[in-house]
């Protein structure tokens, strides 16, 4: 056959004038309608996408754990915050880390499971009171690879100050497990300044991140050793209780709300806060901190860094009269001088983020599906 | 960084949208296609749209190249990595490219070993890591990326790897631009040329595009003031009514192309008598197969692969939209049976494909923007 093939009439394509312009309207209105309804979870298997933090992710939460464990939203599950409210003033938060390699620049696994946790709490605007630790290990783990991930455990929980004061040990056989897996949960205390919810950013807040992104899922993938790069960057995992602390300490009510800015990155967040709060993010692109080096990586492995993954960047909804106080607030504190305000809330359009370009233009920036993969083209 | 922010300034990129402005009649509605793929991921990443006068219109090409495979050929790799012992492997975008059950995604979570490599030699060395295994490449692309496909073959021929073999994919650029251009019904004033794969076939296969369908061509380089440099360049062809092929990435494409790479596709593959494109059909003479000397390493040889032609569903009209005969949203299956989750066209399967595109921004689409 030949390419005469393509053609083929379309009666649709003679449609013209005022009936298309409804048609297109009608057209848009049901894939609106659709967008808004709640994700499903109809895979027939659990894919690596749907441990991504993208679209695939929410399906999983919003399709089938929230309609299953909170069914008519009276918890706290269904508002998807990344700690819930346990009586009065306690935050509980849980979080599982299967990080490979289990070392890498900057961190290790044993470090990201306190930090993480403790992030959680801090964000929900709790102050991290306790820690539970439960490991799974490979049989055949070395014991120093063990007694090394303790020590960061060790280590990391006295940076933060929290102790960890329970835990559970589990051996499964050869295979089953990467090394090592670790659970940990989190209790806090609600700060009595925090008024934060993800639903309270309204149009005219500024959004501020606390450091230079894309760092953790950098070095990580860097250290995987798949893409025989090399390149000076380290995972930025630490607590940000004490960022936390002193944007409550500034903003108050003004700090409408923040969350870690993990797995999905940066992007992510805003596009669940966007979602949350009904309304629209532009942000712009010029005004991100990046370190060049990752920006170099990123070019070069065809990824955005504000899709990559940070331990150590926590994303804020600042109210404009508290907006300036905040910033400086945040520069003062230790490991985030390149905190930076990068863009603001818009009634339009709602649910969705805009990125003006350091070119000029303007995208949109959404979800992923799955997993950032590289391009070819 | 260097030799990148200089073709990134938004001060220069405003000097030439203002030439672009005074380039275009406004009585005239213009509508140029990037071939590319990587244009249109470039024109979208940075904007470049927003920076075009309302009557300039820019059309997504049939230059993506993972979003051409047809349904049957991604089952076939299907097929072929649910093999016992075979590790498959491909770029990372090829993996969610939806067969007629599934990606290879899909075929992962189900159990086969499917491994994203870089290039065509990490393939190759996984190969020779691990000998007992059959480790499969699925070759995709252009002119671009068959060269280093055609590379690793030539490499594996010589190590005697026997375990390596590839299943071929890869596409010709000219066939398809053709078969656009035979069409009565195109809506099309010129070309911005395809910078990589002219990297490898130089300029001189696109002067057919002026000689013989009278359509200008550009080619263009990727970053944002290449493409819009190449947009000016196009419309003062149109303007001035000259009609011919400029090379605007004369920094990488010489005019002949790569001497060195052309000659080693030659001595790996073959034309195939046809080969099928999503939403496009088959094309005569677009695709190409190992030679007959190195079907040994031919993974179609090596496994038996279904093979079976899935058609597009009959309602689906990627090649209209392509041809900028139809809007997506005039489409027959556009956001109802074809979604970017369920994709069944090309323009729906990547994230820029004009339908996926139109599908998640439509709202916020062009006009509109203007408008905010």
């Amino acid at each position: 056959m030949s390419g005469g093939d393509v053609v083929r009439r379309s009666a649709l394509a003679t449609t013209g004038g005022r009936s298309s312009e409804s048609r297109e309207q009608r057209v848009l209105s049901i894939i609106e309608t659709a967008r808004a309804k709640r994700a499903k979870f109809r895979d027939e298997r659990v894919t690596m996408a749907h441990g991504a933090g993208g679209k695939a992710t929410q399906s999983l939460i919003e399709g089938l754990l929230v309609p299953a464990l909170d069914p008519d939203g009276a918890g706290t599950l269904a508002q998807l915050a990344d700690a819930g409210a346990v009586g009065e003033d306690l935050a509980l938060t849980t979080d599982a880390y299967v990080v490979t390699p289990l070392r890498f620049p900057g961190g290790s696994i044993g470090e990201l499971a306190v930090n993480g946790t403790v992030n959680d709490l801090a964000v929900a605007g709790a102050r991290p009171l306790a820690l539970s630790l439960s490991l799974i290990l490979e049989e055949g783990l070395g014991a120093d690879v063990l007694r090394a991930e303790v020590e960061s455990i060790a280590n990391a929980a006295a940076a933060a100050g929290v102790p960890v004061v329970t835990g559970d040990t589990k051996v499964v056989e050869r295979g089953h497990a990467d090394g090592m897996y670790i659970t940990t949960a989190g209790i806090g205390r609600r700060d009595p300044r925090a008024r934060l919810s993800p639903r309270a950013p309204r149009p005219g807040d500024r959004v501020l991140v606390s450091g230079p992104v894309g760092e953790h899922g950098t070095a990580i993938m860097l250290a995987r050793g798949e893409f025989e790069l090399d390149a000076d960057v380290a995972s930025d995992t630490r607590s940000l209780w004490p960022a936390a602390d002193a944007l409550l300490g500034v903003a108050g009510a003004g700090l409408r709300c923040m969350r870690d800015a993990t797995r999905g990155g940066v992007a992510s967040v805003l596009n669940e806060l966007a979602r949350a709060s009904g309304v629209g993010v532009t942000v712009r692109e010029g005004d991100v901190p990046v370190r060049p080096v990752v920006t170099g990586a990123a070019e070069i492995l065809g990824i955005d860094p504000l899709y990559v993954a940070n331990e150590g960047v926590l994303v804020a909804f600042v109210s404009p009269a508290a907006a300036d106080a905040a910033l400086t607030a945040l520069r003062g504190v230790e490991g985030h001088d390149q905190a930076a305000e990068i863009g603001e809330v818009t009634a339009e359009p709602p649910g969705m983020v805009l990125v003006e370009t350091a070119f000029g233009g303007r995208r949109v920036m959404d979800q992923l599906v799955g997993d950032p993969l590289p391009r070819i083209c | 960084m260097r030799f990148v922010d200089e073709f990134r300034d938004a001060e220069l990129g405003r000097v030439v949208a203002g030439e672009i402005l005074a380039a275009v009649d406004p009585q005239r509605h213009y509508k140029l296609m990037e071939v590319c793929g990587g244009h249109t991921h470039a024109i979208y990443k940075y904007g470049i749209d927003d920076l075009l006068p309302a009557n300039v219109e820019l059309v997504h090409g049939p230059g993506c190249p993972v979003c051409v495979i047809p349904m049957g050929r991604v089952d076939d790799g299907i097929a072929i990595a649910h093999e016992p012992g075979v590790i498959f492997t491909c770029f990372g975008d090829m993996l969610r490219v939806p067969g007629s059950d599934g990606t290879l995604l899909d075929a992962k979570a189900q159990g086969a070993d499917v491994r994203m490599v870089y290039s065509p030699l990490d393939a190759l060395r996984i190969a020779r890591d691990q000998p007992e295994r059959q480790v499969v490449f699925f070759a995709i692309g252009f002119e671009t990326t068959a060269p280093s496909t055609a590379l690793t073959l030539m490499r594996a021929k010589a190590e005697g790897v026997e375990n390596f073999s590839v299943v071929c994919n890869h596409v010709t650029i000219v066939p398809p631009l053709r078969a656009l251009l035979e069409s009565p019904d195109l809506r099309l004033e010129g070309f911005i040329g395809p910078g990589h794969v002219s990297t490898v076939v130089g300029a001189r296969p696109f002067q057919f595009i002026p000689d013989q369908y009278g359509k200008p061509v550009v080619i263009s380089g990727f970053e944002p003031l290449d493409v819009l440099q190449s947009a000016l360049m196009l419309l003062r062809q149109l303007g001035e009514g000259r009609c011919e092929v400029e090379n605007q990435y004369a920094r990488v494409v010489p005019f002949d192309g790569n001497a060195a790479a052309l000659r080693v596709m030659g001595e790996v593959f073959a034309l195939r008598p046809h080969f099928e494109w999503r939403g496009l059909g088959f094309i005569s003479q677009s695709g190409l197969r190992l030679s007959d000397d190195y079907a040994d390493f031919d993974a179609e040889r090596r496994f038996s692969a279904p093979g079976v032609r899935v058609a597009d569903p009959k309602a689906c009209q990627c090649g209209e939209v392509l041809k900028g005969v139809i809007k997506p949203w005039e489409c027959k299956v556009f956001g109802t049976a074809c979604t970017p989750e369920r994709p069944i066209g090309t323009c729906m399967v990547s994230s820029e494909g004009a339908c996926a595109a139109y599908y998640n921004f439509g709202r916020f689409a062009r006009g509109e923007r203007a408008a905010v």
